[in-house]
């Protein structure tokens, strides 16, 4: 298969801004040491669409490869889009269920503020033009875990439009250089999430489960602006931070609150774009980067071979690393869009148009929303650079791994060591023990008061550098430098003491 | 007793005149004397009975809760009843309890009001005549009424009586039967286009459609979600504003009902003169299809406007005669969208075929809905496909938005209301009435009701054939005091004939106590 091929170019990129997923290949070979030797050379990379530098045997044409994604991400509130309902994650199965998500005949949708609100301040944050007013559609399908027939989206005028993302591809013969890629986003829709399905193949059944049935979605359509992987997983992330720092949605993609689809072709750079496979339910941001590499190399692989392209869905299956085509057995769907009636259109307001005495709790202010919105990523990392004189790469790194942004500032509180060995220390030595041990910030046996009193002993030199980095490794629980440890002790006592006992001893005084 | 209107038993039960429960099962015990009309799909003997003694016990305690307490009322089997089935009169909910009460039938509960049962209708209301429901046509009161059969014996012509009975119209006709034949007080009917002012009509009562967005539709089962508003089905003007007053007010589970205070309860001026009134008369409404009879009533009611001072002035609604194609688009276009839920796999209909989801649906739905809607159901869907959407939907849409402009303009030019037939004749045998396929006869019956937002249905008078005809006024949106205010002036100079069970009620004997005579100021 190809797709290892396009491994070059992302090579130790994903490294620092994309991963997410906890282990990951790109570990392999360079667990430790610095980020900035991750990075050679790939300003090409990052500027032209990944494939021009796949000359084929024919050697003839160079291939560009165009990727956009639809993105969904569950609204971050206590009740559903239209409904009551709970909502909550693994709750028992269709114990969140109202009249209107079961679809009893009669029942009408009743708009969720809160949803709303979601929806403005993600436009708000993504540079979008909210629109003062905006409709709810009505797409057809029948689908079991979709009780009403349809789903209530916002098909033709959605509540934000024309906004972009902006996020950090590294880049740079320096190793520290990250490129901002503009990502335009087309719209935010706020729209319903269906049901899930349980198919019990043994006993030919399907067991469904509302739960999750009309939850809200905030659909986000970025423009196909994207060329590969690498840059799709990247603006993923990207999003998933603004969405948590806003708390507009909790955007697990383990979780399914942060789902992607992504939109694939190839075409040669100067002609009229390939046509395009969609490839849908990626859960992780590993797989979606994996999925779209191999998908665009799929599809220049079968053109070469003389073959085209369909216009489908396809599905990534992860533990073969390929997509497979969907062969969905009714074809194209007409999805019939038609208004939807029980509601009538979404109104806005701004400070200027707010009618004089409108109930605070019967509109909703776009400037009041806009007031209240929480410092963005891209700020904390400007902030982080300008404090603390670190990397622009460093900060991404900090703000990509969960909890460590976080355990890094209660280290810089608590340490008088100057903040660009902080950075280095938690970046590098820190960073690197959990990678390769596998564990989550919030799982380090090392708490941020520890590695402050650490640095704080460094920066007196009260114990050298290598000292220290053996310290983290006991620290770590590191069979090795407990080894080294019990072998001095044996060595002291001339090999007249218990390993055993030493050990013992060694670490109820290392409190381990 | 049974004989009379709302407000005149409402004030017989405060003045102890008679019992909530002893109310109860005189209509209970009509109710299974009129069976044969089919007006019920479901009689709730057991929950009205149960609703009387409670009230009861209010009038007792003096803690009536108003006009409505221990006032009989029936149900258009389309809005959902807690606990109690609601069918459509459809395979596809034959057997379904909702678990829920329409806000409309809480809030008349809350009042006090017995419900008596659910009441027949096309499937799924879609129809002119009551007679395409899975339970079978609803008959009309007035087929067997004195004024009817002396009519027709005087017909030499006229066939094999039992077979020769008449429509209620549709598709609120049970509601209007239920109301008609006496067995309850009020009922609530539905109306999309015509839907219960068209019984209304045929069965000599007053149908009102309110404004859309004045009453909630939460629980109403729908068919055209833009268009449907609960109907009052009573037997005069006052009944239907005292009903009103309960129903109309916004709803938090209805984001189309208006937030605007209204004016409660619908308490009727009665107008001394109506020389300030300006009647508009839509040129467009004189149809060749409309009978002479009818016609000959429209204009003696214009007539009576004018001489008694009101400004009676011709008016023009140019986009008249788009307005049938235009809801058969619209209509069918949600109607496809709606009925889009029922797959069987959660309520209702369920077929036996297993072999995978889809032959499910496909079965179930074949077996569950009738032609008539199966046929509204894929033109529906033939109008809403991609290809089709703008030549269609859309242009429908705003053909829509030119006829409700006609009807905004007539009223910008100074007109308060408008007259218009209701219907294009009287009632017709079921056995002719069936000559003809659903979709026709919905757009010739429906044709002067299907583009109006707000209107009521009067009675007026009674044919050469002993059979009541409608006249319809027409109203500003959310005006519907000042229009019910006219129809009431109106009812009053017309004294429409009551109608004369007394063969179906011979032990009923308080029938006749409130009988009046016919009037003769319209009689032709």
């Amino acid at each position: 298969m190809a797709a290892p091929m396009l491994r070059w170019g992302c090579r130790g990129r994903r490294w620092a801004f994309a991963r997410v997923d906890g282990g990951s290949c790109h570990r392999r070979g360079a667990p430790t040491g610095s980020t900035s030797n991750q990075i050679r050379g790939e300003s090409s990379v990052a500027q032209q669409p990944l494939h021009t530098a796949q000359k084929t045997r024919k050697g003839e044409h160079k291939w560009a490869a165009v990727v956009g994604l639809e993105i969904h991400a569950q609204i971050s509130s206590n009740s559903k889009l239209f409904s009551g309902s709970q909502v909550r994650f693994s709750a028992p199965p269709n114990s969140l269920v109202s009249f209107f998500d079961a679809s009893l005949p009669g029942t009408l949708p009743v708009l969720n503020r809160r949803c709303v609100e979601a929806a403005v301040m993600t436009g708000l944050a993504l540079n979008c033009h909210i629109n003062k007013k905006s409709l709810f559609d009505r797409k057809h399908y029948f689908y079991a875990d979709l009780p009403a027939g349809y789903q209530i989206t916002q098909q033709r005028l959605p509540i934000a439009v024309n906004g972009s993302l902006i996020y950090g591809v590294c880049a740079g013969k320096k190793q520290s250089q990250v490129i901002p890629k503009t990502v335009r986003i087309k719209q935010i829709q706020l729209e319903q999430d269906s049901g899930k399905s349980l198919h019990d193949n043994l006993r030919s059944q399907t067991l469904i489960d509302l739960n999750r049935a009309g939850v809200g979605l905030l659909e986000v359509v970025l423009e196909p602006d994207m060329s590969c992987g690498e840059e799709a997983a990247t603006a993923v992330r990207e999003l998933q931070l603004i969405l948590q720092a806003l708390g507009t949605s909790q955007a697990n993609m383990a979780e399914g609150q942060l789902r992607v689809d992504a939109n694939i072709s190839v075409h040669h750079p100067g002609e009229p774009l390939g046509v395009r496979t969609e490839v849908k339910n990626l859960n992780s941001i590993r797989f979606l980067a994996k999925a779209i590499d191999y998908e665009i190399q799929r599809q220049i692989n079968e053109l070469e071979n003389g073959g085209e392209i369909l216009n489908e869905t396809r599905s990534f299956h992860h533990k073969l690393g390929c997509t497979m085509s969907m062969r969905d057995k009714e074809g194209k769907q007409d999805y019939r869009f038609m208004p939807e009636p029980n509601l009538p259109p979404l109104v806005l307001y701004d400070a200027t148009s707010l009618p004089a005495g409108a109930d605070p709790q019967q509109v909703i202010n776009i400037d009041q929303i806009r007031e209240t919105l929480p410092e963005l990523p891209s700020v904390t990392r400007e902030k982080l650079v300008q404090q603390y004189g670190m990397l622009l790469e460093h900060s991404f790194t900090l703000l990509n791994e969960v909890g460590l942004l976080e355990f890094f500032q209660n280290v810089i509180k608590e340490t008088r060591a100057e903040p660009k060995k902080v950075t280095s220390w938690v970046l590098n030595t820190f960073l690197g023990y959990l990678k390769q041990q596998n564990l989550a910030v919030s799982e380090s046996p090392v708490t941020p008061s520890a590695l402050a009193e650490l640095l704080d002993l460094l920066d007196s030199r009260t114990i050298s550098s290598s000292a220290a980095k053996q310290v983290m490794d006991v620290k770590n629980r590191n069979p090795r430098a407990i080894n080294k440890l019990i072998g001095l002790v044996r060595k002291a006592t001339q090999s007249r003491a218990d390993p055993v006992m030493i050990k013992e001893i060694l670490e109820k005084k290392l409190s381990l | 007793m049974l004989g009379r209107s709302l407000r005149e038993v409402s004030a017989a039960l405060k003045q102890g005149q008679i019992t909530p429960t002893e109310l109860c099962q005189k209509c209970l015990s009509l109710i299974k004397k009129t069976k044969f009309l089919n007006a019920y799909i479901t009689v709730s003997e057991e929950v009205a009975l149960k609703q009387a003694e409670e009230s009861e016990k209010r009038y007792k305690n003096g803690q009536s809760l108003g006009d409505l307490d221990g006032i009989p009322i029936a149900v258009k089997d389309n809005f959902s009843t807690s606990g109690i089935e609601t069918t459509c009169a459809s395979n596809m909910l034959k057997g379904y309890i909702p678990p829920y009460n329409a806000t409309v039938v809480q809030k008349l509960l809350d009042q006090g009001a017995l419900l008596m049962g659910k009441t027949n209708l096309d499937e799924f209301a879609m129809g002119s005549g009551s007679t395409d429901g899975v339970f079978g046509p609803v008959k009309n009161p007035w087929s067997y009424s004195k004024q009817y059969r002396e009519k027709r014996k005087q017909n030499p012509h006229s066939e094999n009586e039992d077979s020769d009975w008449l429509i209620t119209g549709g598709s609120s006709g049970g509601s209007a039967a239920a109301v008609s034949a006496f067995t309850c007080y009020a009922a609530l009917g539905s109306d999309t286009g015509g839907s219960t002012r068209n019984p209304a009509a045929h069965c000599g009562l007053v149908g009102f459609k309110p404004s859309y967005g004045l009453v909630s539709r939460h629980g109403l089962i729908p068919l055209v979600n833009s268009m449907d508003v609960p109907g009052i089905l009573t037997r005069c003007v006052d009944d239907a504003a005292i009903v009103l007053g309960a129903l109309a007010g916004p709803d938090p589970r209805d984001s189309t009902t208006v937030h605007e205070p209204i004016n409660k309860p619908f308490m009727l001026p009665s107008l001394a003169d109506v020389s300030k009134l300006c009647i508009g008369i839509p040129k467009e409404y004189l149809v060749p299809e409309l009978s002479s009879e009818v016609q000959s009533l429209w204009s003696k009611a214009a007539d009576l406007f004018e001489s008694e001072g009101a400004k009676v002035i011709e008016v023009s609604l140019p986009h008249t005669s788009y307005s049938i194609v235009c809801y058969h688009v619209l209509c069918t276009s949600e109607v496809a969208s709606n009925m889009a839920r029922f797959d069987g796999l959660q309520y209702g209909h369920r077929c036996d075929i297993d072999v995978s989801t889809e032959a499910m649906y496909a079965a179930t739905r074949r077996e569950g809905f009738n032609d008539v809607v199966r046929g509204r159901i894929l033109s529906g869907n033939f109008f809403l496909l991609k290809e089709n959407y703008e030549n269609y939907f859309v242009k429908a849409q705003k053909v829509r938005r030119l006829i409700a402009n006609d009807f905004v303009n007539a009223f910008n030019s100074g007109v308060d209301v408008l007259l218009t037939p209701t219907t294009l004749s009287e009632a017709v045998p079921y056995l002719e009435f069936i000559k003809e396929d659903n979709r026709t006869r919905s757009a010739q019956d429906d044709i002067f009701t299907q583009a109006v937002n707000m209107a009521v249905s009067i009675p007026v008078a009674l044919s050469n054939q002993g059979l009541p005809i409608g006249l319809q006024f027409i109203g500003r949106a959310f005006c519907d005091q000042q229009l019910l205010t006219v129809a009431k002036w109106f009812e009053k100079q017309v004294q429409f004939p009551v109608i004369q069970l007394q063969e179906l009620m011979d032990d009923c004997s308080a029938v006749l106590e409130n009988e009046k005579l016919a009037s003769v100021s319209l009689k032709q």
